[in-house]
């Protein structure tokens, strides 16, 4: 689409477009241009010269085992985060629809979390589970069971999806209560007169044409649990025990600036460049049947 | 609706209530521990009623920062204050330089016009977090770490803002461009006097989301500021956590977590339709 009608002269939109491509290539194009040349680099131990090394960085990351691990690690926990947090949010919106009043102040009462900061849900669920004076770990022992998520890995696991999903309930709840509310009433009402219970009713009507909304919030919650969810790591685990909760975003971060190994930690920006892509190209698919329609 | 039976409107209640009690219970717990001694949270379990030492606290985590233990002796007030510079220059940055470039493309045709469009296109959705060590070096090397141009600059790089205006300026009839135009109203006046006021609505949707963006920032201020002065809420708190052997004096940590959370909450409450109308159209 286009307008028919517009203003004349080329300097003045020069001038009005400059900041923003200007910003862009200075903080984004400048440093990712980077990150893929410095990917085909490898700097000498004391950072006083480089060498060519073409492929060779990328063909070392990916037979790494810490590497893989952490690919596998990533897989699992966005994946987790990704369907908890969406089955509780589709699960409060499908029950807050169901209401004639008062869905409003559910509404209110769910999605302020939204605006916590990763880092700071990180630091609510760590306080909770603290091994010394959390409540959560305090219970678990008198129950009998040993809480100690700094030494055990799945433990650890669990405490990052836990926090992570809490705070991204709201997110998925939002939408979903929206595509719910966009969903005829007549429908329903029909399949009602014709005998369907609620349970067929939303199996078969109410699933099916949630599925765009669903799929959507999908790929935005995987490139939220990918990157969002640093802070949650960092503040709760740190990547341990031993990288159990290293995801690629954190092992990006501690390669980069911790262990300061620029060279993969240059290819493993370049690998989650193209990750991104692929997702930002699925979205977009998306979005284009969504202004189709 | 279509059901009318009692039992499954107390159920659909209840159900809500639980999933409210979820989402509130760890605030709860960090709001009551800001409020009780030290003593209180070290011999556990912590109380579930808010103690009476709310003031202290407070005033403790503001102006003085913790009176013993890690990371202690950093009031939090500084922080705070570079959190919202921070917050809003990224939401303004954001604002003005997208209604701009959004207005250049809508309202003009220009040499390379598509060139720059899809250039700005493809910023979109990329996280800083993936570019993050060679955007580090581009803002040392232009010696803007430990500054509020170095925080805000690079995080403004994204064109969702962009795309959300474009969007909305296209669904303008044209008859208002043709009017201004008959009417002598250069472009300039027609952007400021009548594209940017009936643009309102859009702009608060994308202030509490971009608020909440920027004041949520965590690794990007945890690289670039190395000076104490500099730093910000969000990212401090991960210093005042003990690892080890360290200890905390809790009731001020859980104290300045609460108050990390407080503006960008007050945000999204005040401003709810706004904030469900731009998480809805924009998404970040």
């Amino acid at each position: 689409m286009e307008k028919r009608v517009f203003f004349k002269g080329w300097w003045l939109p020069a001038l009005l477009v400059a900041p923003q491509l200007l910003i862009s290539f200075v903080f984004f194009f400048y440093p990712s241009g980077q990150a893929i040349w410095n990917s085909l680099f490898l700097p000498d131990p004391f950072g006083l010269k480089t060498e060519f090394v073409g492929l060779d960085n990328f063909r070392f990351l990916l037979s790494d085992p810490y590497y893989l691990a952490s690919f596998k690690t990533t897989i699992i926990f966005s994946t987790a985060v990704s369907v908890s947090s969406m089955a509780l949010g589709l699960y409060l919106a499908a029950l807050a629809d169901r209401l004639i009043k008062g869905a409003g102040v559910y509404q209110t009462l769910l999605i302020w979390p939204y605006a916590i900061a990763p880092a700071i849900a990180g630091v609510l669920w760590l306080f909770m589970f603290n091994g010394n004076i959390g409540l959560a770990s305090y219970y678990l022992k008198a129950l009998g069971y040993e809480w100690n998520h700094t030494l055990k890995g799945d433990q650890a696991m669990f405490l990052v999806i836990l926090a992570s999903s809490w705070g991204r309930i709201s997110y998925n709840f939002l939408f979903f209560l929206a595509g719910l509310q966009a969903i005829p009433k007549s429908i329903i009402e029909a399949a009602a007169i014709d005998g369907a219970s609620f349970w067929k009713r939303f199996g078969t009507i109410v699933i099916p044409l949630l599925s765009p909304i669903t799929f959507f919030l999908l790929v935005v919650n995987i490139v939220y649990a990918f990157f969002d969810t640093f802070g949650v790591i960092h503040t709760i685990t740190s990547g341990g025990p031993e990288q159990s909760t290293t995801i690629l975003v954190y092992k990006l971060f501690s390669d980069g600036f911790v262990s300061q190994d620029l060279g993969s930690s240059a290819a493993q920006s370049v690998i989650l460049l193209v990750l991104v892509g692929i997702l930002t190209v699925i979205q977009f698919k998306y979005i284009e049947r969504k202004v189709h329609y | 609706m279509v059901e009318k039976k009692k039992s499954g409107y107390w159920l659909t209640h209840l159900g809500l209530i639980l999933g409210v009690l979820f989402i509130f219970f760890p605030v709860w717990l960090t709001f009551v521990a800001s409020t009780v001694t030290q003593d209180a949270i070290i011999y556990p379990p912590l109380p579930m009623l808010p103690g009476t030492e709310f003031f202290e606290n407070y005033a403790n985590a503001l102006f003085k920062g913790s009176p013993e233990g890690y990371g202690a002796k950093v009031p939090v007030i500084k922080m705070m204050m570079n959190s919202a510079i921070m917050a809003i220059g990224i939401t303004v940055g954001k604002i003005i330089i997208s209604l701009l470039s959004a207005f250049a493309f809508v309202y003009f045709r220009f040499p390379f016009r598509n060139l720059c469009f899809w250039l700005i296109f493809i910023t979109l959705m990329l996280p800083v977090e993936v570019r993050i060590v060679p955007t580090y070096e581009v803002v040392a090397n232009l010696n803007l770490l430990n500054s509020y141009t170095g925080l805000i600059f690079p995080l403004i790089a994204s064109a969702t803002a962009t795309f959300l205006f474009r969007q909305f300026f296209m669904t303008i009839p044209d008859e208002m461009v043709e009017a201004a135009r008959m009417d002598g109203c250069s472009p300039m006046r027609f952007f400021f006097d009548i594209l940017v006021p009936i643009s309102k609505t859009n702009i608060a949707a994308l202030f509490v989301i971009l608020f909440i963006f920027g004041w949520n920032q965590y690794l990007w201020p945890l690289l670039m500021t190395t000076d104490p002065d500099m730093r910000t809420i969000v990212m401090a708190i991960d210093s005042m956590i003990p690892t080890g052997d360290d200890y905390a004096h809790w009731p001020t940590v859980m104290a300045t977590a609460m108050l990390a959370m407080v503006p960008p909450v007050i945000v999204v409450i005040s401003m709810q339709k706004f904030f469900v109308k731009g998480l809805l159209e924009s998404d970040k």
